[in-house]
């Protein structure tokens, strides 16, 4: 047995396994009872299971648990705490773009789409609609294709997020 | 002021919140419901056992005929609507509620609404075919039950006011009366008085004037987003029962295998605790976490023997192979003078098209928990939590595989990922059935995504389509003659509509395994008439410039009288059912890419070509409209001076009413293709709809949105492949594209192209389907656009590269 110790959505955390390739999906999901992170292939093919680790996208599906000690993972739940910016529902703005361009049908996909267009954005400040549409990619699936309001919505958070800067925010 | 109640409200009190939270919390029992909601449990059988029998009503079944199945008003003004249409992301809760605060003058944030829990909700069997629409707003359906209550609360509060119905206001769930005092009121909740309404549903009421709309009608928000952002939603595969061990299925690595052994030791001393399930050809393991139980699975799988299995065609003969097997073959129309209008032809012109086998391919893989206590027999009891599209039909097929009595079994649904038709949702529910039954624990199944792709998906329908007009010396159609097969196997809930015969369990993956029979498809000796002697173009078939003539009743959309369309059904070893747009798609493929071919040949706008024949003015309507959208340039294809190299564009067009009667449909692509390397991508489409009352135009937009590029992906890239006789030619056949990067689909990062949705808001007509509209019309739009672009025509979905390139040399292009 093994015991790893680490960050979950700004909580610390420990969890004991027998098993140090334990994916780290399954940890989030049945020891911390998260909803964000999803099954979607278990190969790095879809996003579906799409965390933050100390701020970058990662597939949870095939991240060892072991790998992850001593680091902060953020998932959906956990993304307005992590840069203090809430709205009254909780939502960090980039999850209300996806509110306000009401980008999901069935929405399983979505920690890879919000999770990769917030640190693609934070990376890439005054990226153009082209640049977003072409970068936030990569084995990353929207299988209902609602994947041009997707790109609205991180278009739209882009220029929020540019607008907040511009004003000294 | 007392109430008058001349209705005489009877029987038990509707649910209490408590009731309403206990139906909305997936841990809750059916017992702490009964208890909560204040009932009386009429038991049968035996009170200890009869725990899954509904407070609506003991058998486990809900009366759609009672008003009282579909809603609840509590003495606090608590307002419960009940309904048995799912939502998978395609906004059907959303919509329900809108219709339900609608139809009784409430604000939706009032309203309870409850779906799809057998024993709770009215069965309205599949949620499926873009039906959903036209049932709820029909005759049938929710409004009916609405505006039967609707009506029936205006008549207690006429008689609480002694005004006639005429003279009364309602806002907000409270009456009052017209120029009458202000505060002399009486909400719904006084006048029902926390009881049933005790009335049938009246099919006749009349539902509220669509142009007296304030909910319907306007882009209402969904109410599931902001939980899916903010990642809390619980989809299926995360329902968490205490006490739940996880499964995984072991399937056999050939189609047609059967089990020869299976090494039980092989999990013994893994971690987890695992367990081992053997029913026949089916296998499973349970453990105590996910992760043991696929590494027990990975275990197992390498200690079982299996038979040899089917050998199947070569890929690159299986649309030769569709034609030379024997078929069961029906009409959807034939007027039976085609043969002999044909030979009078000034000019016959013919094609042949070819659909792959394609997959669902959800996003999630499969999920579903089941509890199965008290092994089998009428003391045995079932809850599952499924992503079904049809409760009350999983309660049935779990009932044989278990041999549990219905009235014990619970089946509730809980949204998976999109399920685009019969995806695994319902095999995965009997698999975690099985194991459940075999551990006498709640067991959760969650497929891998190779499970996913071959263990419980039921492809869509491959096809084979040839087609022939006859043409008189003006260059008009005189008659037309097609001729499809499909493969089909299993077929699932559909296995009735294939094969004849009620559709048992063994028409799904997991339930054949396990032994119970598959429908058998009986070949015909003669082509069966129109199903029903009528006229019903579920597939879509019969091409729209066709009459449509069945019994000397005409059906269709166009003027074509003489016609002959012959389906021919022949027997798959892959597993089929619907998949979105389901034979439509295929149908309208070849329908609409040959009647393109016969427009090029006469050297006519295939625009003007098609409204030679149309006589549906609604179909006309809307091909006027999006082609008007699109600033369609009134010419021939190809377009004159493309270049037969290098980068060109073109533009096609295509349009359909779906199924004959649920939604008329056009669509405008715009095309460039690179002749060099074959590569076509989509730049811009004009998308148009005209579907009756627009009920809410974003969420319609946002379907119409992704139809318009799932259909771009279904065109380009998707294509089921299978490998003939297995690994080094032992085996079997098996499915070879089991993960995202063997089944190519749309991904982010590809061409998302300009998407102009063209609504037609008709007020006058009653509301139709939307979810599987459009996509019917995307290859064939694509295929148009890629001839105008280029001049060549490509007959094989998908229009790869390859096949691209393949039909340019063979056309000499």
């Amino acid at each position: 047995m093994a015991t790893f110790a680490f960050e979950v959505n700004g909580k610390h955390a420990t969890v004991t396994v027998d098993d140090p390739s334990t994916p780290l999906l399954f940890i989030l999901q049945e020891n911390f009872q998260l909803n964000g992170p999803r099954f979607g292939c278990g190969l790095s093919q879809c996003g579906a299971c799409t965390v933050l680790l100390d701020g970058k996208p990662i597939r949870s599906c095939v991240t060892d648990i072991s790998s992850v000690d001593g680091h902060r993972v953020t998932s959906l739940e956990g993304l307005s705490a992590l840069d203090g910016e809430s709205d009254a529902n909780g939502l960090h703005p980039i999850q209300q773009a996806f509110v306000d361009e009401q980008a999901a049908q069935c929405g399983y996909c979505l920690s890879g789409p919000i999770l990769y267009g917030y640190a693609f954005v934070r990376d890439n400040p005054g990226a153009s609609r082209a640049a977003i549409e072409k970068g936030v990619s990569g084995d990353l699936i929207c299988r209902c294709c609602t994947n041009s309001r997707m790109v609205d919505a991180i278009v739209r958070y882009a220029q929020g997020a540019n607008q907040g800067k511009e004003h000294g925010r | 002021m007392k109430l008058k109640n001349p209705l005489k409200l009877e029987g038990a009190r509707p649910l209490s919140e408590k009731a309403i939270d206990a139906l909305e919390h997936l841990s809750a029992s059916r017992r702490d419901f009964l208890k909560t909601a204040g009932v009386m449990m009429i038991s049968f059988g035996g009170a200890a056992t009869g725990k899954a029998q509904s407070a609506i009503n003991p058998s486990g079944n809900v009366d759609n005929a009672q008003v009282d199945s579909w809603i609840a008003i509590g003495a606090d003004n608590s307002i419960t609507v009940l309904a048995g249409k799912c939502d998978f992301g395609q906004g059907f809760r959303t919509v329900q509620l809108q219709l339900a605060a609608e139809e009784l003058f409430v604000s939706m944030d009032r309203i309870t609404l409850v779906l799809c829990k057998t024993g709770i909700t009215p069965n309205q069997g599949y949620t499926a075919g873009s039906f959903s629409t036209w049932t709820q707003f029909g005759r049938g359906g929710l409004r009916v039950a609405l505006d039967t209550a609707r009506d029936a609360l205006f008549q207690l509060a006429s008689q609480y006011f002694d005004v006639p119905v005429s003279q009364l206001t309602v806002t907000d769930g409270v009456f009052s009366v017209i120029g009458g005092d202000p505060d002399y009121t009486v909400s719904y909740g006084q006048l029902i008085e926390g009881q049933r309404f005790n009335l049938t549903v009246n099919p006749n009421a009349v539902p509220n004037d669509p142009s007296t709309w304030k909910i319907l009608g306007k882009p209402i928000p969904r109410v599931d987003i902001p939980a899916k952002v903010k990642g809390t939603f619980q989809y299926a595969q995360k329902v968490r029962v205490p006490g739940m061990l996880h499964g995984k299925v072991v399937r056999p690595p050939w189609l047609g295998a059967h089990v020869q052994s299976v090494d039980k030791g092989a999990v013994s001393g893994l971690p987890g605790n695992p367990e081992v399930v053997q029913i026949n050809d089916w296998v499973g393991v349970v453990a105590d976490t996910e992760w043991h139980a696929l590494k027990a699975a990975e275990a197992l799988a390498g200690k079982i023997t299996w038979s040899a299995g089917e050998t199947l065609p070569a890929q690159s003969d299986l649309y030769k192979f569709i034609t030379q097997q024997p078929s069961r073959d029906a009409y959807a129309v034939n007027t039976g003078d085609v043969d002999k209008v044909m030979s009078t032809a000034a000019k016959t012109i013919s094609a042949q098209y070819l659909y792959p086998f394609q997959m669902h391919g959800s996003l999630a893989s499969s999920c579903a928990v089941a509890d199965v206590r008290g092994g089998s027999g009428k003391t045995a009891t079932v809850k599952a939590w499924s992503a079904t599209q049809s409760v009350y039909d999983v309660r049935t097929f779990l009932s044989t595989l278990l041999s549990i009595p219905t009235a014990n079994i619970e089946v509730m649904q809980v949204e998976g990922s999109g399920c685009y038709g019969g995806n695994g949702a319902d095999p995965v529910t009997f698999d975690a059935a099985f194991l459940s039954q075999a551990v006498g624990k709640p067991v959760r199944v969650q497929y891998t995504r190779q499970d996913e792709m071959t263990a419980g998906e039921h492809y869509g329908h491959a096809m084979v389509s040839n087609q022939k007009v006859g043409l008189d010396a003006n260059g008009s159609i005189i008659a037309w003659d097609n001729e499809t097969f499909l493969m089909v196997h299993g077929e699932g809930p559909l296995a009735a509509f294939t094969f004849g015969g009620a559709p048992g369990p063994g028409n799904f993956i997991p339930g054949a395994l396990a032994g119970f029979p598959t429908g058998q498809l009986v070949p015909t000796k003669t082509p069966n008439p129109p199903f029903g002697g009528l006229f019903w173009d579920f597939g879509n078939s019969v091409p729209p410039y066709c009459t449509g003539a069945v019994n000397g009743v005409n059906l269709g959309t166009g003027t074509v009288a003489s016609q002959r369309c012959l389906t021919r059904l022949v027997d798959s070893q892959l597993w089929t059912s619907y998949l979105r747009s389901p034979d439509h798609i295929q149908n309208t493929w070849s329908n609409e890419s040959f009647m393109d071919e016969i427009a090029a040949s006469l050297k006519q706008d295939p625009v003007l070509y098609r409204l030679r024949y149309l006589t549906d003015q609604r179909l006309i309507g809307i091909l006027n409209a999006v082609t008007q959208n699109a600033h369609w340039e009134t010419r021939p294809s190809p377009r004159p001076g493309n270049p037969h190299s290098g980068v060109v564009t073109g533009r096609g067009v295509a349009c359909v009413l779906y199924s004959g009667f649920d939604g008329y449909v056009a669509v405008v692509a715009e095309v460039s293709v690179n002749q060099d390397t074959g590569v076509i991508t989509v730049t811009k489409v004009t998308a148009g709809l005209d579907t009756g009352p627009v009920i809410n135009p974003d969420g319609l937009r946002n379907q119409m949105e992704g139809q318009v590029i799932q259909g771009i992906s279904r065109a380009l890239l998707e294509e089921v492949k299978f490998s003939n006789l297995g690994k080094g030619g032992v085996g079997g056949g098996a499915v070879t594209t089991n993960d995202w990067d063997s089944y190519t689909v749309f991904e982010f990062g590809d061409t998302i192209p300009e998407i102009d949705t063209v609504l037609i808001n008709n007020l006058k007509v009653a509301p139709t389907g939307a979810g599987e509209t459009i996509i019917t019309l995307m290859p064939a739009a694509i295929g148009n656009a890629v001839f105008d672009a280029t001049g060549v025509r490509l007959r094989q979905i998908p229009m790869t590269p390859a096949n691209f390139l393949a039909a340019k040399a063979a056309q000499k292009v």
